[in-house]
């Protein structure tokens, strides 16, 4: 006899019967919602206005840059350029959608939870980060302009002798409205995690998606708090006559640097490890196997977090006053869990029937541009070869290499995920064009970059000497720059056109986790029923209980059959 | 509860002897406060889970063999629709502009977060919309 | 061996640093080349052929040991190298030539100890640090305002101007010639025209030139830069109405 597990049990509602939305309707509706899919909803509309407006910095600052001696925008000008390009990019767009936007929406589903753990503090993480948003862009619109002294701020350059004027103010203001916001979801993200698993939801049964947002989480609560206190330290000194980063004074400037990068280098992973889980679940699903290495994957999103706190002055080796081998070693040892990423990523794939979806292209794109970006990383790692790559575009290169790859991740998120969200699927065809044009743009972009930082060009520059092989590659990247904008266009045009269109269905995908086993989108409070949990696959489980995972060719089932046969069905 | 415990108390642990090795080797004293300062984050929630792990009977969700029967019942308070988020969110903003634009955006910004937090604690006493 | 992009150099440590550099490369052509070669397999032997369920594997223990053992291994060797380069980039032997590097928004100060040596020039001055060839040249570098990079590509190094700081290094220029160095720490609004360049001469050019600066004229004109630089320098960063005149 087939073993089957039990069936779904209905949810009880605990409400008291007041299941319709009544009350508020549109913009009220909005402005009062604490339903953590609405709240996920506007960070992800939010976030990708930001992509778009760090997006158009980028098209301007690679448009200067097509010429040696460009003359499109001033000095001044382009300083503005860079430090908001990169501001907005990672402050407003990567953060809030690494652990804002799909998370907020996918978390509580995959784990059978009604909501978050606390709904009016989602609710305002997303007013901070609205109204962060809008305090740092309005630096642009002050006599001063916006922040110039780059998105990482270094003192003494960033303090009131050398940035007088508001903008500076405005960027340090809008950090701290994010910060709180960020700290607010990590938060609301262990709790959620901790106290809210449905029945046999253990631990090590949750989505590694769920297990890489609660690792982010964790990091946020241990690092955002340390860049906050590093914002007041740098307002002090602007305003209140401290001198905490200035040497008149007797104060350090390099102190700014290690308060900004112990927050900095955990902050990567922080926008990188929501990524990998997206990544690691739309794998498995697109190649019809479970998860390659579920416990390696835990246990290495875990050393990767934990190290992530021993390596911020891998940023400062050319400062000459901190401890290069230590952090060298650290940062090297970084590279072995992300190995181990990528390898079981790999396994996932292997002996599978793999489907590629715009989904599952998309995340081998993030696979093949995060390992490029990944191994230039090693080479950072080590002092010697730090010093002559670090403030080139050598450094530009890597880092965009791993931030494109965390966009082609967020693009699969977006095409796995947004039908569940939505109801509706987004057009296949157009999803394929705007891969490829990502994806090609991403390298036409970045592999001339890591050329150019070889042969001598530093970063930040508004203008660079007169030489045709420069001149050359910063054309070559300007063209892959382009590419990638009109791959932009292509999603807002697929976004457009398959409004309303494809009905998607529960599960459009025949995917593993909890939350395809719900409608799409999901009911308030998310599920009217529960199927029986007993692996991190629920809803395969329950659709395919014939094919459940091989542990050395010992049918799981069997174990099972056992033992539910005592247990009442509900 | 165990193994969130285990979590938590592994990684302040790491962190400890990270710090042990970091600040007696460079003699740096941020990064060795910070470290610090992490493993105890870690060592708060991590020694909590701990000791209430072995006091409390496994939950539903820490038993892999539970029915979701087993989790009838109320999951817990989640208030629906409030407007003090934005209030406060609105009074946040405020106030950090008085950061830029002078202090007596003090007025309305910490008007609003005195609001928003009375009216929410009042909200949430009462039981809010669902 | 190929470069991979890098470029030897003129000193003795830039050599160094580019031989750990092809090495460094060597690893990762083979490691990411093998990797991206197994990508290319599971994705293209691997694609659906039907809607069959395939097996569903989880694990290989001896697999997974193996690629966490390995790379450990691989980090290890490459921590190796890198100490026995970075040991000698490093050091800083004893020796009589000496150079006080002043990097100040937006120009550099060259001045020599022991002498009356005075180099100064701002943005596209690009004054020249003359020193010279296979003598160790020990570098004592500052800021007087804020950070400041010390990047010269022909010696694969950089290094923080820093205020309130003296970070030393010692080069040791193997051939003759001209070569450019700029800036590379952002430092405000001229950072991307803060140009210099190094002079490697013989040892008796390097005699001769500092003794040019030995006649009454150049003393008191050298004094006059240096008297005008730090009263710049020492009235703030606002107002330098002398860079206007680079335009823009």
């Amino acid at each position: 006899m087939t073993d089957v597990l039990d069936p779904p049990v209905h949810i009880e509602h605990h409400d008291d019967g007041h299941e319709e939305h009544h009350g508020a309707t549109g913009i009220l509706n909005w402005l009062t919602s604490t339903d953590h899919k609405v709240i996920g909803l506007s960070y992800t509309v939010t976030s990708v206005i930001m992509l778009v407006i760090g997006g158009l910095f980028a098209e301007i600052i690679r448009a200067q840059l097509a010429s040696p001696n460009g003359t499109l925008v001033s000095l001044a000008q382009y300083n503005e350029l860079f430090t908001m390009h990169g501001s907005v990019m990672i402050y407003l767009f990567a953060g809030p959608f690494a652990f804002g936007a799909l998370a907020n929406i996918i978390v509580p589903i995959q784990i059978g939870a009604p909501d978050m753990a606390f709904p009016r503090l989602n609710a305002l993480s997303y007013w901070l980060y609205l109204g962060g948003s809008i305090t740092m862009l309005s630096g642009f619109f002050t006599a001063g302009g916006a922040a110039n002294f780059g998105w990482v701020g270094y003192a003494p350059l960033s303090n009131g002798l050398n940035t007088p004027g508001s903008g500076a103010d405005l960027w340090i203001a809008g950090l701290l409205l994010t910060g709180f916001s960020a700290i607010f979801t990590g938060v609301n993200l262990c709790a959620t995690i901790f106290y809210l698993r449905a029945p046999g939801m253990t631990m090590f049964r949750m989505p590694i998606f769920t297990w890489n947002m609660l690792v982010t989480a964790i990091l946020i609560l241990l690092a955002f708090p340390v860049l906050t206190a590093g914002l007041i330290m740098l307002y002090c000194d602007r305003h209140f006559g401290t001198h905490i980063f200035s040497v008149a004074g007797g104060g350090v400037p390099v102190l700014w640097q290690h308060i900004f990068w112990f927050w900095g280098h955990p902050e990567v992973y922080i926008l990188a490890l929501p990524f990998f889980g997206m990544v690691t679940e739309i794998i498995a699903v697109f190649s019809r196997k479970p998860v390659f290495g579920y416990k390696g994957m835990v246990f290495a999103t875990l050393t990767i977090a934990a190290l992530s706190l021993g390596v911020w002055a891998h940023h400062m080796f050319t400062t000459g006053v901190v401890l290069l081998p230590f952090f060298s070693i650290m940062s090297l040892l970084i590279a072995v869990p992300t190995g181990i990423k990528i390898f079981n990523w790999i396994g996932t794939m292997w002996r599978g029937e793999i489907w590629f979806s715009t989904a599952m292209l998309m995340a081998l794109g993030f696979l093949f541009t995060f390992l490029i970006g990944g191994l230039t990383g090693i080479y950072l790692a080590s002092p010697p070869l730090d010093f002559f790559t670090h403030d080139t575009y050598f450094v530009v290169a890597h880092f965009h290499s791993i931030v494109m790859a965390l966009v082609l991740a967020g693009m699969a998120g977006l095409y796995y995920w947004g039908p569940k969200i939505t109801g509706y699927l987004l057009n296949e065809r157009i999803g394929k064009a705007q891969f490829w044009l990502l994806f090609i743009g991403t390298q036409v972009f970045t592999f001339p970059l890591y050329i150019l930082g070889l042969d001598g060009m530093p970063r930040r520059m508004a203008v660079y000497p007169h030489d045709p092989q420069w001149k050359f590659l910063n054309d070559l990247s300007t063209l892959g720059a382009v590419i990638i904008g009109l791959s932009t266009v292509l999603f807002v045009v697929n976004v457009v056109v398959s409004w309303k269109k494809y009905p998607a269905g529960d599960n459009p995908w025949d995917a593993h986790t909890l939350e395809w086993f719900t409608t799409s989108p999901p009911p308030h409070h998310n599920f009217y029923r529960l199927p029986q949990i007993r692996s991190e696959r629920p809803t395969w489980d329950h659709n395919h209980p014939d094919y459940r995972a091989l542990h050395h060719g010992v049918h799981e089932g069997v174990h099972e059959h056992a033992q539910s046969s005592e247990e009442t069905p509900v | 509860m165990k193994v969130e415990a285990k979590l938590l108390l592994g990684l302040g642990t790491f962190f400890g002897l990270m710090c042990a090795v970091y600040w007696n080797w460079s003699l740096e004293n941020a990064g060795g406060v910070m470290m610090f300062a992490g493993m105890l984050l870690c060592f708060l929630p991590g020694s909590y889970y701990y000791w209430w792990s072995r006091r409390m009977k496994a939950r539903p969700e820490d038993n892999p063999q539970a029915t979701q029967s087993q989790g009838a019942g109320v999951v817990g308070a989640f208030p629906g629709s409030s407007i003090f988020p934005f209030v406060m969110g609105m009074g946040a903003f405020f106030v950090v502009l008085a950061l830029v634009f002078g202090i007596w955006l003090l007025v309305p910004g910490l008007g609003l977060v005195v609001w928003a937090l009375l009216g929410g604690t009042a909200e949430g006493r009462r039981g809010g919309h669902h | 061996m190929p470069g991979f992009g890098a470029s030897p150099g003129i000193t003795d440590s830039s050599k160094s640093a580019f031989h750990l550099w092809q090495w460094f490369s060597i690893g990762a052509v083979i490691i990411g080349g093998f990797t991206v070669l197994l990508m290319l397999y599971a994705v293209l032997r691997f694609r659906r052929k039907s809607d069959r369920i395939p097996e569903q594997h989880q694990y290989h223990l001896p697999l997974e040991v193996i690629y966490t053992v390995v790379p450990i291994l691989i980090v290890f060797g490459l921590f190796a190298a890198t100490l026995v380069v970075e040991n000698k980039e490093t050091s800083n032997p004893k020796t009589n030539v000496v150079v006080n590097v002043n990097a100040f928004q937006w120009g550099w100060q060259f001045l020599y100890p022991g002498t009356n040596a005075l180099v100064y020039g701002q943005t596209t001055e690009s004054p020249v640090m003359e020193i010279p060839v296979n003598t160790n040249v020990h570098v004592n570098l500052t800021s007087t305002d804020v950070i400041h990079g010390f990047y010269v590509r022909a010696f694969n190094f950089s290094r923080y101007a820093l205020p309130g700081v003296v970070n030393q290094f010692t080069i040791r220029a193997q051939s003759t010639g001209m070569f450019f160095g700029q800036c590379t720490q952002l430092c405000g609004l001229y950072h991307s025209l803060m140009f210099f360049r190094v002079k490697v001469v013989s040892a008796s050019e390097y005699a001769r030139w500092i003794a040019t600066f030995n006649n009454p004229a150049a003393i008191a004109s050298a004094a006059a830069a240096l008297k005008t630089t730090n009263a710049e320098l020492a009235s703030g960063v606002a107002s330098k109405t002398s860079y206007t005149k680079f335009g823009r």
